[in-house]
């Protein structure tokens, strides 16, 4: 909002909207705008999202019962590799570093586009190309290694489409790269006139921080999977034990790459709970700089902490005892960012929409799986719990409690932005209360199944298990109810007739609400001048909601 | 990239050239990340197998790696002069020394498919019906030397024809920036620097 008046002409001088710009198929599929992008990438994980759900919902049905009726011993086994595959690599992972990375980048720093506009189309084709692979392994029955691939498991005795899904997954390897490269040069080179490191919006920081790990992570897991590949098909022994290979080693390097995804998948989730957090306390951040190197922390030290997903494989006590502390360390940044949300949030005038109810959901979940992930950390109590149910509920707290719901609020805060709509305001309150419930049913009896002793990936258990079980499936099928809600009134909100969305719907400071909703397309009018902190609340000119 | 044009989202030639140098860096962080993997890999086998991995080690022809860290090398420089020609506006000479080491990058290649061929001969290549090893470790270590000299080979390959590219693009030759030619280059030198890691990590090991 710092610089409103810049950008208020009348409308005969508007430029037409991006989406109103061209309307054939070819403009959106040959098209360099980021924001059309961030569309075309909103459809396919949405898509995957639902494939990956569906097996959740076969798992969940699956476990309503001791016996395992529903599904095979093989069949369950597949159903929960693909729920894990489609869900890290085809929907966490590019969720919202792609939908509302690629859309909000470039507004929030000021400039027309990223910096390599055809690279940013050409990763969107890569993930399309990895996807339909994907899609290929799940019609030709799946794969039984679990998201994990753990040698010798996957490279000799797993009998799924192992090497298909392994290719799938290491082609949309270079969709990631290529993003985080473009969202790292774009923040270094593209930022508007006045748009210091120290005005940057704390979204951006996250963004930059996740893009690091990118580019730095991601290859790591490339060769994993590639040794894994040959391994399976020429046997190179690597990870074969029978050569004398060393199957920790896969661990070591998967666990390189994929402790840091994990970090992938919430840092952008951070950033995008900071935006709304301030816009709805219309209140400056407390702390920037604790918040914004708070991401930068998280990034560095979360290379460090991989060894604590091995503490009973056997590693030296010492590498045990290291790993424990860093991981404990890991939480100091995220705990940072927490008080700093909530000191932001005391003695403000809340606006209580369905973004703020999300963020605090996200909050919320965040801090409990935040503090579980603190209890695995503990070399003691992991042992007594690795691989049951305990770490699932962890996971799940951090994955889809913090990830998802910051993904689910920011698509509702970010809506009449992107597509020039309200949509509507109670329905959306009822969707994020909803889903906050759900999840809770949901997942917290897995903490208590895990404490018992629940192993996970088991479909067959004692049927003393069996209560917290099946309270855990109609949980999801509340949070299903729960996330299919904003399908139907978002798309609501976009037929004929649909409220039109003012610039500024929030009172939210930043760049991006100084444009028109939906913006033009090349997002501004005259290039913005920065001369305002970030977060600079009150106003100078608040707009007024005109959502009842 | 750039030929002398400005291109979306950028309004000055200047900040252009500095992020796509940025966003060239940044491309070789990450492959640099790709091979330490396989640089992982082969610490692990060492320090497993210490004795075994220097006796399979040395059946690797040192002196043909030798000669080919030698070509590689000349190759690099031949960029590096490459650039510094297109920088002095030298058209021709920028040319003639994309050229040379197009031409060295070959032979590399060339080399390294004889190495191949000789190891292939010996049944030292995975996944042949000739195939015969000495003992466990040295399957494992000759597996381990050709996926790792093989995703090598692979850049190389990549950059021969990233470097034929910038040669036959006039443009490119005449930029005084060197925009291209300059990128291409820093491919080529991380080409040449994985190879500097790869040469004692696998030959000079078996040095007694």
């Amino acid at each position: 909002m710092t610089d409103e008046p810049r950008f208020e002409h009348p409308p005969e001088e508007r430029a037409p909207s991006y989406l109103a710009e061209s309307h054939s198929l070819r403009s959106w599929f040959f098209t360099t705008d980021h924001k059309r992008i961030a569309l075309l990438y909103l459809v396919s994980i949405t898509l995957f999202f639902l494939i990956g759900a569906g097996a959740a919902a076969l798992i969940r049905l699956d476990l309503l019962t001791p016996q395992g009726d529903l599904l095979t011993n093989d069949g369950y086994n597949r159903a929960f590799s693909i729920h894990g595959i489609i869900m890290v690599w085809f929907f966490l992972i590019p969720s919202i570093p792609n939908v509302l990375g690629n859309f909000l980048v470039p507004i929030m720093i000021g400039t027309r586009d990223l910096a390599f506009p055809r690279l940013n189309l050409l990763s969107w084709y890569i993930y399309i190309l990895s996807g339909l692979l994907t899609l290929y392994v799940v019609v030709s029955g799946g794969v039984d290694t679990g998201w994990t691939f753990y040698t010798p498991l996957s490279s000799v005795y797993a009998n799924g489409a192992v090497v298909a899904t392994i290719v799938a997954v290491f082609i949309s390897g270079f969709s990631t790269i290529l993003t985080g490269l473009n969202f790292i040069v774009t923040i270094h080179k593209l930022r508007a006139p006045g748009m210091t490191w120290s005005r940057l919006p704390l979204f951006i920081w996250s963004h930059y921080a996740v893009s690091i790990i990118f580019v730095l992570a991601t290859p790591v897991l490339a060769i994993t999977l590639l040794l894994v590949a040959a391994e399976r098909l020429i046997g190179i022994g690597v990870f074969d034990p029978r050569l004398g290979g060393d199957p920790l080693l896969f661990q070591h390097l998967f666990w390189f790459y994929s402790h840091p995804a994990v970090y992938i998948m919430v840092l952008p989730a951070l950033g995008v709970v900071s935006e709304l957090i301030t816009a709805a306390a219309h209140k400056r951040i407390f702390g920037y700089w604790f918040v914004a190197f708070a991401s930068i922390a998280i990034a560095v030290i979360g290379f460090m902490v991989w060894g604590h997903h091995m503490f009973v494989s056997g590693q030296s006590v010492f590498a045990s005892a290291v790993f424990s502390f860093l991981s404990i360390a890991v939480a100091v940044p995220s705990a940072i960012k927490v008080y700093n949300w909530t000191a932001t949030l005391y003695k403000a005038d809340v606006a209580i929409d369905a973004p703020l109810l999300f963020a605090l959901g996200f909050i919320g979940l965040f801090v409990a799986g935040g503090l579980t992930g603190l209890m695995l950390a503990m070399l003691a109590i992991d042992v007594h719990v690795t691989d049951t149910y305990f770490v699932v509920a962890h996971f799940h707290y951090i994955m889809v409690g913090g990830s998802v719901t910051a993904f689910f609020g920011g698509l509702h805060f970010w809506w009449p932005k992107m597509t020039g709509r309200l949509y509507n305001e109670t329905l959306g309150r009822i969707a994020a209360i909803l889903i906050l419930v759900g999840f809770n049913i949901t997942f917290f009896p897995q903490f208590l199944l895990g404490y018992q002793g629940m192993p996970r990936r088991y479909h067959v258990y004692p049927p003393e298990f069996q209560v917290l079980h099946v309270i855990s499936s109609l949980g999801a099928a509340l949070l299903a109810v729960g996330y299919a809600m904003p399908a139907f009134y978002l798309l609501w909100s976009l037929l004929p007739g649909g409220r039109r969305a003012p610039a500024n719907p929030w009172g939210a400071s930043g760049l991006e609400w100084t444009t028109s909703s939906p913006p033009p397309k090349h997002n501004f009018i005259a290039q913005p001048v920065v001369v305002r902190q970030p977060y600079d609340y009150p106003l100078a000119h608040p707009a007024s909601r005109d959502d009842g | 990239m750039a030929e002398g044009g400005v291109q979306e989202p950028f309004a000055r030639a200047a900040r252009q050239r500095e992020a796509e140098r940025l966003g060239m860096l940044i491309f070789l962080a990450s492959e640099v990340m790709l091979f330490g993997g396989i640089f992982a890999a082969a610490l692990a086998l060492r320090l497993e197998h210490p004795a075994g991995y220097v006796d399979a080690a040395h059946h690797l022809k040192l002196w043909l790696g030798t000669a080919n860290t030698g070509v590689l090398l000349t190759s690099s420089l031949c960029a590096a002069l490459a650039v510094q020609a297109a920088r002095n506006g030298q058209a021709r000479w920028a040319a003639c020394a994309l050229w040379g080491a197009v031409a060295l990058g070959t032979v590399f290649l060339a080399i390294k498919g004889v190495e191949y061929a000789g190891e292939y001969r010996e049944g030292l290549m995975p996944g042949m019906a000739t195939t015969h090893f000495e003992g466990r470790t040295q399957q494992l270590f000759m597996n381990l030397y050709f996926i790792g000299t093989g995703l090598h080979a692979v850049h190389v390959t990549f950059g021969l024809a990233l470097l034929a590219a910038a040669a036959l693009n006039r443009g490119a030759r005449q930029d005084r920036h060197a925009m291209l030619i300059g990128n291409v280059a820093l491919y080529w030198h991380l080409v040449d620097v994985i190879w500097v890691f790869l040469y004692p990590t696998l030959y000079l090991a078996g040095v007694r």
